[in-house]
């Protein structure tokens, strides 16, 4: 049991030393990485940066609000869009169009917020819907964005230096998901934080407290927003490449599903489940590569599916482990690490 | 000037009279209670204060301001807290951060304060800090520090009924509004919440507006009482007097 002496220990980042040593080790890791790592395991761990990006933004709205999206694929071709469209058209330089995509897409968010508050559960859920296809079609659609074919992204770029290797596009986008991680844990734990979480907890009680729900909904999609659209933005540069047909449903699924396997309502939660579901979704591409179970599974495919039956294998799996995940330990993978927090505490007894 | 004036105040459920030609004048600074048999309109008559019903009749004034129309949220901001008759806290945070809710309309911090404090000097930091203080003082009044840092949800009963009381405390408000606060308690903890009662009108300066059912904590502890049936007013004034009225008798036991 950790001695308080002050309030401020109560809210500041590092609470204790073990979460102070355990972030410096981190931190510490993900900066010697990209002399450790090949230049494909670098664009993975960068795909997981910005689905971590994605994941703490849509847990501020599920998670910890309380209400729910399955438009987020929206937000993110906003996101993209913006900022490639803001460079190539505009001429603006990345530090300010990267920012910018982001307020674009948490305006955005607080236009679809708005139908929140009247909306609830299901039927928020199909407005969110509908909202993500719409942006889908409209851009894939229109001549300024480039229409299916998408568009070519510039280079990240600072004044004269230019993103152009690896690493160096690992520096940029790293640098951002851990600046918009701490941004989050810290907000989470102050006056607006504390508002979302009481709206998903009562909202009779909320307003009681003189939250305004209102407010205070639009501003969770706002902010949701405003991080899927800057990690659009990163995924813009990391492909390269934007074209609309990438930000469809299963999209908007999918970083749903990381924010329930990881663990509804906590920040660590988001990016476990981000690395989590990024990870299987690339290697399970290559399941019949696995050792033992893969020429199994190949031949189950080859036998029960048609003969390119191998990508159904591939979504079994990734279904299975998020059935697995949501039932036996229905607060996700953050509450899996919580217990073995626990654990650890009372060892060896 | 009474603190809080209503006069003739009416509400319809459809074809349901929940209230009809209620008045009444709270002083300030006085015990204020609402008794009645189930169904009396007493919990309407808060949720018409606090602005979650509309009433269709009357005027309710609140130190010389209009609420009639106003969200529960700008009734908050004027000054009145409530407790509910079932416990409504956020379940899943700690008693601190339940009662830092409270404090919520104190607090200005926005996204961009609270997303960028780095260390204990920034304003969103400093925010904190002193309303965590305030709480603290309030956890030390209702003697509820052991469940400072537990989330509500595991706490028993009767230390959720002081934690809902807590937040309305930390609100700082002129006008408090209790609904049944001794609900489903034991005898001693009614005769403690009764003191506390007592001890929140003298030391926080508040005004206390309560539903009971307990008849010896109303007569106890109230200095002026109204009683209710049906939705209509039966009779208003200090205990002694409605003790004994016979139609309060009749509403609660019965004609002979």
């Amino acid at each position: 049991m950790d001695m308080k002496r002050d309030y401020y220990e109560d809210i500041q980042l590092f609470r204790t030393k073990t979460v102070l040593i355990a972030s410096v080790l981190s931190l510490a890791a993900l900066a010697v990485l990209p002399f450790m790592v090949g230049g494909y395991t670098l664009y993975i761990v960068n795909l997981i940066a910005i689905n971590a990006i994605v994941a703490i933004g849509l847990n501020i709205l599920v998670g910890y609000t309380g209400q729910i999206s399955l438009g987020h694929a929206g937000f993110f071709a906003i996101g993209a869009y913006s900022c490639v469209l803001l460079m190539v058209k505009g001429g603006v330089p990345f530090v300010i169009a990267l920012p910018a995509a982001g307020l674009i897409s948490a305006l955005f968010g607080f236009l679809l917020g708005l139908p929140s508050l009247r909306l609830e559960g299901p039927y928020l859920a199909i407005a969110t819907l509908g909202f993500g296809m719409a942006v889908t079609q409209i851009i894939s659609h229109s001549e300024f964005t480039g229409g299916h074919m998408g568009i070519e992204a510039p280079r990240m770029s600072f004044g004269p230096f230019e993103a152009r290797t690896g690493p160096q596009q690992y520096a940029v986008i790293m640098s951002v998901a851990v600046i918009m991680t701490i941004a989050a844990v810290n907000l989470m734990k102050t006056r607006v934080g504390r508002a979302f979480v009481a709206i998903r907890d009562s909202e009779i009680a909320a307003e009681a407290m003189g939250v305004n729900l209102s407010w205070f909904k639009t501003l969770s999609f706002a902010v949701s927003a405003f991080y899927t659209g800057v990690a659009g933005a990163l995924m813009a540069f990391a492909l390269e490449h934007v074209s609309a047909g990438s930000f469809n449903l299963i999209l908007s699924i999918t970083f749903l599903a990381m924010v329930i396997v990881g663990g509804l309502g906590s920040v660590m939660g988001a990016i476990m489940g981000a690395a989590l579901l990024t990870y299987l979704q690339i290697k399970l591409q290559i399941v019949q590569e696995a050792p033992l179970i893969g020429p199994f599974l190949l031949e189950v495919s080859k036998r029960f599916f048609n003969p390119a039956g191998l990508a159904n294998i591939q979504s079994i799996v990734f279904g299975a482990i998020m059935i697995a995940i949501v039932i036996f330990e229905p607060l996700g993978m953050h509450g899996i690490y919580l217990r073995i927090k626990r654990y650890w505490r009372m060892w060896p007894f | 000037m009474a603190l809080l004036s209503i006069q003739e105040l009416g509400i319809s459920f459809g074809g349901l009279v929940a209230l009809s030609g209620i008045s009444l004048d709270v002083e300030k600074g006085c015990i204020f209670s609402v008794i009645g048999p189930n169904g009396a309109g007493k919990t309407t008559l808060f949720n018409c204060i606090t602005g979650i019903y509309r009433p269709t009749r009357g005027t309710i004034r609140f130190d010389g301001k209009d609420l009639v129309g106003k969200k529960p949220y700008q009734t908050a901001q004027m000054g009145i807290a409530r407790t509910f008759q079932n416990i409504e806290l956020f379940s899943h945070l700690s008693t601190m951060n339940n009662l830092l809710l409270g404090r919520h309309i104190h607090m200005k911090s926005g996204v961009l304060a609270g997303a960028t404090f780095l260390g204990r000097s920034f304003p969103a930091a400093r925010e904190e800090c002193r309303h965590r203080e305030r709480v603290e003082r309030i956890i030390e009044f209702l003697e509820i520090e052991a469940a400072r840092d537990a989330p509500v949800a595991a706490l028993p009963y009767g230390t959720r009924k002081l934690v809902e009381l807590g937040r309305a405390l930390a609100m700082e408000p002129s006008l408090l509004l209790l609904d049944e606060p001794t609900a489903g308690m034991n005898h001693e903890e009614k005769r403690d919440m009764m003191f506390w009662i007592r001890d929140i009108r003298d030391d926080f300066n508040v005004t206390i507006l309560m539903i009971e059912h307990d008849m010896n904590l109303v007569m106890d502890v109230s200095d002026e009482i109204l009683a209710l049936n049906f939705g209509v007013k039966l009779v208003q004034g200090p205990p002694e007097v409605v003790q004994n009225h016979p139609q309060v008798l009749e509403a609660y036991l019965g004609e002979e």
